[in-house]
């Protein structure tokens, strides 16, 4: 268990600590440096990158949970069991791809289409694969909810917008936050997809380390990773507060 | 709100257009384009040419004997350390530390080998302390099912990991006190008891490692030919699309496969 614990974090600790060496390459030690951190601030073209990468993100897992969020509303209003199977398992097409064959399927798309390759079609494939995954988080969510407040709110007199945005939504707002989370790490760690459907102008951070990647080690990259590694900390740290807090929340509140 | 008809086509339209455009068209295309050729003709030599030339069905079987390898290894590692890991005491923080690095983006983790692994890296250094010489590590066969292994090893442990802590301690402690040894409750009672979670595993690390294209490129040195790195060649460099979208549909077959034989049987309990 602890080897397998240290195998797990030997590369990870390996980049960081290198990215501290004032040396050019991934061997042999010179000296204790933040020279690649200047190289890297320094860069405008991986910094932009960076940028889009995290728009890219953040923009196509808040379109991804609406439509899916959407979809899982239609979804639980079928009555027939055999007409949501068959819309469960396509929906289910789209999660068991190996992501080649999706990257390749939509190149083919956009290319029939006559769309140009760059941040919209990356966009546009991020939101489509991220969807199937957000309906999964929210859809047991709707199942299990009590329908006797629904009920009420209708014998009321309370009209549809107002159930939806006033019980429903509020109910299964943490699976649509779990989704977005999801679909956030799905567009940030994607590199299959978006390698096929990218053009000449747009770039992720996956795709980039990529190219520069195929010409060689570059400390600034470690640097990056470093950086990156830091901010994943710090996310399951604030995940794992908020969980604590809703916890805790719900539980004085019942 | 469940008998409005306007109401459900709001919700219905964004929702089954994504499906119709990007589910079902993008399949129908890549059924198409593999049976079309240059001249846009209806043809099944693609297919034909895949399973009669000297190059594609090797680099398939190949490719799936390096998928078996890369799944062996990482359930050999990943079903004692699910095991001990269910009977840790602070499972939940030891959990997170697995999945943690997941996080990480896979391409900088895969870069991070580059360094470890090349001439002057840290193993070789190590090996050359220890007195057995440099090697060439990076590039070759087991490079690539090593890096492989470690990227997809979270995946069989997570599924693992969840059934085997779904076990009820008493049915454990009843083969104890009856007398069973460790290592036949391990055999006859954990395994078939999380047999879901390993299957589960099996489909997340068996069919990634078939399509896997950019580990075959950057770790592997183009010795390895996977799939996916086949299809990738078909778009990207030679540009024949047709028999790329032939190896593609062979690809979702060859999932398609892994899926029937690891799908769940019944409901025994």
């Amino acid at each position: 268990m602890l080897l397998v614990m240290i195998l797990l974090y030997i590369p990870i600790i390996f980049l960081v600590v290198y990215s501290f060496n004032g040396g050019t390459i991934m061997s042999g030690w010179g000296g204790f440096s933040f020279v690649h951190y200047q190289e890297l601030f320094a860069d405008t073209r991986l910094l932009k990158i960076l940028l889009d990468t995290f728009i890219l993100a953040i923009s196509s897992a808040t379109i991804a949970a609406f439509i899916g969020t959407v979809g899982a509303l239609f979804l639980d209003s079928l009555q027939n069991k055999k007409t949501l199977n068959t819309f469960l398992s396509l929906n289910n097409v789209l999660l068991v791809s190996p992501d080649v064959t999706i990257g390749v399927s939509f190149l083919i798309l956009f290319t029939i289409l006559g769309f140009s390759l760059g941040f919209v079609s990356v966009l546009i494939s991020h939101i489509a694969f991220s969807i199937p995954i957000v309906l999964l988080m929210v859809l047991p969510r709707l199942r299990e909810m009590d329908n006797t407040l629904v009920m009420a709110a209708r014998d009321l007199g309370a009209k549809r917008g107002t159930i939806l945005s006033q019980i429903v939504i509020p109910e299964i707002w943490p699976s649509i936050m779990a989704g977005f989370l999801l679909a956030l790490t799905y567009s940030l760690d994607d590199f299959a997809v978006t390698f096929f459907v990218t053009g000449n102008g747009f770039s992720t951070l996956s795709v980039e380390i990529y190219s520069r990647a195929r010409q060689g080690v570059s400390l600034e990259i470690n640097a990056l990773s470093a950086l990156m590694f830091a901010v994943s900390l710090l996310l399951v740290f604030a995940y794992y507060l908020y969980t604590t807090y809703t916890d805790k929340k719900a539980r004085l509140t019942k | 709100m469940k008998d409005n008809t306007r109401a459900k086509a709001f919700f219905a339209i964004p929702y089954i257009s994504w499906l119709a455009v990007f589910v079902i068209v993008p399949i129908a295309l890549l059924v198409y384009q593999s049976l079309t050729n240059a001249q846009g003709n209806l043809t099944l030599a693609n297919f034909h040419e895949f399973i009669t030339s000297d190059v594609y069905l090797p680099m398939a079987f190949n490719s799936v004997f390096y998928a078996l390898i890369i799944t062996a290894i990482t359930f050999v590692i990943s079903f004692p350390a699910a095991y001990v890991l269910s009977r840790l005491k602070h499972r939940q923080l030891w959990l997170m530390l697995i999945i943690l690095p997941t996080w990480i983006n896979v391409l900088l983790k895969t870069y991070a080998f580059l360094g470890l692994l090349s001439k002057s890296g840290l193993i070789n250094q190590l090996f050359a302390t220890l007195g057995f010489g440099t090697h060439n590590l990076l590039f070759n066969h087991v490079s690539f099912i090593f890096v492989a292994v470690y990227l997809e090893l979270p995946f069989m442990l997570l599924p693992i990991y969840n059934s085997i802590n779904e076990i009820d301690p008493d049915i454990l402690k009843a083969s104890r006190d009856l007398g069973a040894k460790p290592v036949n409750t391990l055999t006859q009672l954990v395994f078939p008891l999380s047999i879901n979670g390993i299957k589960s595993g099996i489909q997340a690390v068996f069919i990634p490692s078939l399509s896997l294209f950019m580990l075959t490129t950057l770790i592997g040195g183009n010795k390895v030919m996977t799939l996916g790195s086949a299809i990738e060649l078909h778009f990207i460099v030679t540009q024949n699309w047709h028999m790329g979208s032939t190896i593609a549909i062979v690809l979702i077959f060859a999932m398609a496969v892994t899926m029937y034989f690891t799908r769940e049987r019944g409901k025994r309990k």
